[in-house]
């Protein structure tokens, strides 16, 4: 029907100042719907990134073994071997997964840890420590220990403990000071402080040390295997698909980061409804906004209708005409608005510098063509009642005499 | 002469009640192919009814119409339109124009409505119709900037643009000076002269009546002479 989008085109441009108030305000819808979708995409984008930038986005960890018991030919239990405070479970053969984990897409680093609870003492001071032991050269894989340093190095050499600043102040530690660190089965090692480090994390910064894996081993009597590998992923949101993955590829039960973040994923859930509501408040404005200028033009140009009826029009033909007006303006709109939206999210920094106290706009997640595409629908959904109205019309009242 | 049309017995009634006008009651017509005829009578005798109602936009209440053999009394809506579009033409007394559309846009109407397009031929059409009517210089003018006569003469060309059997005109002059009236009705009489086009004029005009062959004479709904 090229000739009734001729004749919807021309009825535009006959009201130029009409049609481009009427696109004017459906611009303002989209462009909110796209503001609302960046600023809720990139608040979340932001949310997420704070929260689980600097963790392990996929876990795999040592199950412990049931205690071992010691039971008669009578089924009577004679003795068991309670666990014991000390780790004892080990990834054994998950070594050797390692460049498979690592293959797998998405997968942005893999570290093999043994981790585990020992004591920090210096002097007569004892600080209870979370002990993270991890290959040299791998040691900003999951927490970036590089970009939050403050003195010294995060290399973890032989002999090296790097720890945080405020366990570091409570200690009265500095570089290159030695101090002693005991394992909660005993064993102990004379460390050197090779660097301190500020995560901003008061639990991370008070109580966290990190010592190469070799000399956790030492600490934690396990001369081969790790207690814990922990994966950092590209896209954090794609960790539950991944951890299955990997699961199905290593036997080994991969945790996503999400399993132990309901209460993340319930804001994050809450903070897009939010989001929803508002855009479906600008489609719904969009929608009235061209439904009533359609009505309006189909009064107004009643007797033009009933011209176009007498002549041999159906009605048809004139519901095409007015719906071609809502694509049309939709359209227009919609690109207008679009248009509008990622110039005004420009001047934002991307999302790799959002800033506290900056808003955390992300201008890549301005939904554009979803926007487009909802407010064409929109207006096309909008403009059948006014169509319906025309194509009603009388030609012989409408032309009257 | 071959009948074109043929009325028998019309009535139109509007509202009911109290309120019940009684317009058309029991007419009877016959026009034949090629006539061109007047349309006479004094106000509210049922000119304009009648005319609504041959062009297939509005139905009678009771009556026989048939036109080039088809009941049009009984088709529905989508086969009236499509049969009007085809078969019958139009000139109003305000020419009715799409305000917003060139001369030949208008006049090309009726064929791109119904083709969908607008074609190189009906393009022609349109412009030849324009040249006819002394518009040769107005053909991409828009409607807006034409004088009266000049409207009407492109609503003439409009009316004869899908080449129908039948024109009816309601009081087109009604609304021109004498000599406007008179090219448009000049118009007429040519078009219907070579080219066989059957014309019904509704007029109170005396003399726009003396230019057709025939009149027909309404009063109180009915044909009186």
């Amino acid at each position: 029907m090229l000739y009734a989008l001729k004749i919807a085109t021309r009825y535009l441009t006959a009201s130029k100042a009409q049609t481009a108030l009427l696109v004017l305000g459906v611009a303002v819808g989209v462009f909110i719907f796209i503001f609302m979708s960046a600023l809720i995409g990139g608040l979340a984008e932001f949310i997420v990134s704070r929260t689980v930038g600097d963790i392990s986005h996929v876990t795999i960890e040592a199950e412990e073994r049931d205690p071992a018991v010691l039971i008669t030919g009578e089924g009577h239990v004679l003795a068991v071997i309670e666990p014991g405070g000390s780790r004892t479970a080990t990834l054994s053969e998950a070594e050797a997964f390692l460049p498979l984990m690592a293959s797998v897409p998405g997968v942005v680093a893999v570290s093999p840890q043994i981790t585990g609870a020992g004591f920090l003492t210096r002097g007569g001071q004892v600080a209870q420590v979370s002990v993270n032991g991890l290959e040299p050269g791998r040691e900003s894989a999951i927490v970036n220990l590089r970009s939050y340093m403050v003195e010294g190095s995060e290399r973890l050499g032989s002999g090296i403990v790097v720890l945080g600043e405020s366990l570091a102040e409570e200690m009265s530690l500095r570089l290159g000071q030695t101090l002693r660190l005991q394992s909660s089965g005993g064993a102990s090692a004379v460390l050197t402080l090779g660097g301190i480090y500020d995560t901003g994390n008061g639990t991370i910064d008070g109580s966290s040390v990190f010592v190469s894996l070799a000399t956790a081993r030492t600490l934690f009597a396990l001369p081969q295997g790790v207690t814990r590998i922990e994966i950092k992923l590209s896209d954090v949101n794609a960790a539950g698909p991944i951890a299955e993955r990997i699961s199905a590829l290593t036997g080994l039960d991969a945790v996503p980061w999400t399993d132990g973040a309901e209460q993340l994923m319930e804001a994050l859930d809450a903070q897009a409804q939010t989001g929803y509501f508002l855009k479906t408040f600008a489609l719904i404005t969009i929608v009235i906004g061209v439904a009533s200028a359609l009505l309006l033009s189909t009064y107004r140009r009643r007797p033009e209708i009933g011209i176009m009826r007498a002549m041999g029009a159906g009605r048809a033909f004139v519901i095409f005409v007015f719906v071609m007006q809502g694509a049309l303006v939709g359209l227009l709109g919609g690109m207008s608005g679009a248009a509008l939206g990622y110039l005004a999210l420009l001047p934002f920094p991307p999302r790799e510098a959002f800033e506290p106290g900056t808003l955390p706009i992300d201008i890549t997640q301005g939904s554009y063509g979803l926007a487009i595409t909802l407010t064409v629908i929109g207006a096309i959904l909008a403009s059948i009642l006014p169509a319906r109205s025309a194509a009603r019309v009388d030609p012989v009242t409408a032309i009257g005499p | 002469m071959t009948a074109l049309l043929d009325v028998t017995d019309l009535h139109k009634t509007f509202g009911s009640g109290e309120a019940e006008t009684r317009v058309l009651r029991g007419l009877s017509l016959t026009l034949a192919k090629g006539e061109m005829a007047a349309l006479l009578g004094p106000s509210g005798s049922g000119k304009s009814t009648l005319l609504t109602i041959l062009g297939t936009l509005m139905k009678p209440t009771s009556g026989r119409y048939t036109m080039l053999g088809r009941d049009l009394a009984s088709a529905d809506e989508r086969a009236l339109t499509e049969f009007r579009n085809r078969h019958i033409g139009f000139v109003f007394q305000f020419h009715n124009l799409l305000p917003d559309f060139t001369a030949l846009e208008n006049v090309i109407f009726p064929t791109a409505v119904r083709e969908g397009r607008e074609s190189a031929e009906a393009r022609a059409r349109g412009r030849e119709l324009l040249v006819r009517m002394g518009l040769a210089a107005r053909i991409d003018f828009p409607t807006a900037k034409l004088s009266g006569g000049q409207k009407q003469r492109v609503a003439v060309a409009r009316a004869l643009m899908n080449r129908p059997e039948l024109v009816l005109a309601d009081e087109p002059t009604g609304n021109l000076d004498r000599e406007s009236a008179m090219q448009v009705m000049d118009l007429i009489a040519e078009i219907n002269r070579e080219e066989g086009t059957t014309f019904l004029i509704s007029t109170h005009d005396e003399k726009i009546a003396d230019l057709c062959r025939r009149q027909i004479v309404l009063g109180d709904g009915v044909v009186t002479g």
